[in-house]
């Protein structure tokens, strides 16, 4: 029988764990979240307003088909290995001190890390009430919470709109939505090879669902504008909302400025790559893990399903995990129960594609100023970036520590490299190439070594 | 259900299964660190970012927005400055 190892239980992991528990393999699925679900199905049973979850149904059923599969959550996973595989995780309260070490070994992994938010930086990005557009989904699901009174909701993209729909929802005020492409761009963008449109309908009724509530909350929605400037002293007091080009310059002369309390910024997603990447699995240029028809990557015995593949949503991300479950467990690539979700997968890809039209543009940078924090655990500010702009990319961590800080580079690392210009350089040489996967605490470490653990006594060379 | 944590010296009450964090901004507190730069508070809300650690029963580092608040812990601000 296989064993098959799934690390995350988003919409991609349970998917993957379900499949390849119903294709007779042993599986355990790990996760960091005190409940499955991932950030897609966060919840808490006592907490959640069951308005701010979609699909429930699909959750629901994919829970139960679950009963075979052995669970391990509240697990950060540390460490990975190929050749043989195996998954090194540390299992208690999130950050405790000695929590219970453990070492799955497998035949097949599934990565399935997901992805978070790419928040770009703006002057005043570091004032307590500024989150990332994810963390008011988290808090309203998670803690049942609206940011503050008053919120701007920021950046690019769809996810802005349900962002916004859960301030209502917790009972904030949204004072704006600020999107940074223009209407007609949108329009344009969205409206081309419409019958592949149709394949995703029920997108279409979510988006006419959220379109109501920003009416119904008369909630001003601006385009191709950005947030230039958030103001306060000890926490937000207002921001600047200004129009941009369609390179994402500001425009001058066309500040307005918009009293809030908090401002939730989003501009898109970055993939968690970190556990891929110490697998040794290839990354294509554009920055997700490649993978092929069966969802496999580079590496024998590693898959890989959902945004880390590339962002898609979660119809993408069930549709791949499914494919990548029933791989890892040993289905042949002729497997009719492949057809369906792979259907359903190039449809979902083909909306996904969409999504490009609010993809980054490079004159974001004009909206900081010299001394703007770009990497916020160490504080770097962006005139120490430019001085080392012509160094190498270890050099210019090294000099300036940006990306070297508590979350090693998860934040600012991309912001860096647009500020370089490094964003289109080798994958794996600069800030992707982090093998932190998470942290651990030095005397959990030494605890590992001294046999209550599993930490190998031979180098690994391999990270 | 709510539950009950000391905050520097101050109790602030929750609702059970909330996190720390949400503890905190339930009860209007969103700035609770020190940086080089000033207060911090919440970022990202997800684990990544680790803007919001505190120090929880005498533990440092641990971050606000992934643990779970437990009736009658003691958390205090940390400064990073």
């Amino acid at each position: 029988m296989n064993r098959v190892v799934v690390i995350g239980a988003g919409p991609a992991g349970l998917a993957a764990a379900a499949s390849a528990a119903t294709a007779g393999a042993d599986v355990v699925l790990v996760d960091e979240g005190e409940r499955v679900g991932g950030q897609f199905w966060r919840h808490h049973p006592d907490l959640t307003d069951p308005r701010l979850q979609h699909q429930l149904g699909r959750f629901g059923r994919l829970r139960e088909s679950l009963s075979t599969v052995r669970m391990v959550s509240s697990a950060s996973v540390w460490r990975v290995e190929v050749d043989p595989l195996r998954v090194h995780v540390l299992v208690g309260p999130a950050d405790a001190t000695g929590r219970a070490a453990e070492t799955l070994t497998a035949d097949s992994v599934v990565v399935a890390t997901g992805a978070h938010d790419r928040v770009l930086p703006v002057p005043g990005w570091t004032l307590p009430g500024v989150t990332s557009a994810g963390a008011i989904q988290a808090l309203a699901k998670r803690d049942a919470l609206a940011p503050g009174e008053s919120t701007v909701v920021a950046g690019a993209g769809p996810f802005l709109l349900p962002v916004a729909q859960s301030v209502a929802l917790q009972g904030g005020r949204v004072a704006e939505v600020v999107e940074a492409v223009g209407f007609g761009a949108i329009l344009r963008g969205w409206g081309t090879k419409a019958w592949q449109l149709t394949a995703a309908a029920g997108k279409a009724g979510e988006l006419s669902g959220y379109v109501a509530s920003l009416a119904r909350h008369r909630t001003p929605y601006r385009f191709g504008s950005a947030v230039t400037r958030i103001h306060g002293t000890d926490a937000v007091e207002a921001v600047t909302v200004q129009r941009i080009d369609t390179q994402w310059r500001p425009i001058a002369g066309t500040e307005r400025t918009v009293e809030c309390d908090s401002v939730g910024l989003g501009h898109g997603f970055t993939p968690r790559l970190e556990t891929a990447i110490q697998f040794g699995c290839a990354i294509s240029p554009d920055r997700f893990v490649t993978v092929d028809a069966e969802q496999r990557t580079t590496v024998p015995g590693v898959f890989a399903a959902g945004e880390i593949t590339g962002i898609g949503g979660a119809d993408a991300a069930l549709a791949e995990g499914e494919i990548a479950g029933l791989a890892a467990a040993g289905a042949a690539s002729d497997d009719p129960r492949l057809k369906g979700a792979a259907a359903v997968r190039r449809r979902m890809h083909a909306f996904a594609a969409r999504l490009e039209v609010h993809g980054i543009r490079a004159g974001w940078t004009a909206w900081l100023d010299d001394d703007t924090i770009i990497c916020r655990c160490e504080s770097v500010r962006r005139n120490v970036i430019d001085e080392y702009v012509a160094t190498s990319s270890r050099g210019m961590r090294l000099a300036t520590r940006a990306g070297l800080g508590a979350c090693q580079g998860r934040t600012c690392g991309r912001s860096v490299d647009d500020i370089t210009g490094a964003a289109g350089s080798t994958v794996g040489a600069g800030f992707e190439h982090r093998p932190v996967l998470s942290s651990v605490r030095i005397g959990e470490l030494a605890g590992l070594s001294n046999g209550a653990g599993t930490l190998d006594t031979e180098p690994s060379g391999g990270n | 259900m709510s539950i009950s944590i000391r905050v520097d010296g101050v109790e602030l009450s929750g609702r059970d299964g909330q996190t720390i964090a949400g503890v905190l901004l339930g009860n209007g507190q969103r700035t609770w660190r020190d940086a080089h730069d000033g207060r911090r508070g919440i970022f990202c809300g997800i684990g990544v970012c680790q803007d919001c650690v505190l120090t929880v029963n005498g533990v440092e580092g641990v971050r606000a927005c992934q643990r779970t608040a437990v009736d009658g812990d003691v958390i205090e601000r940390e400064g990073r400055a």
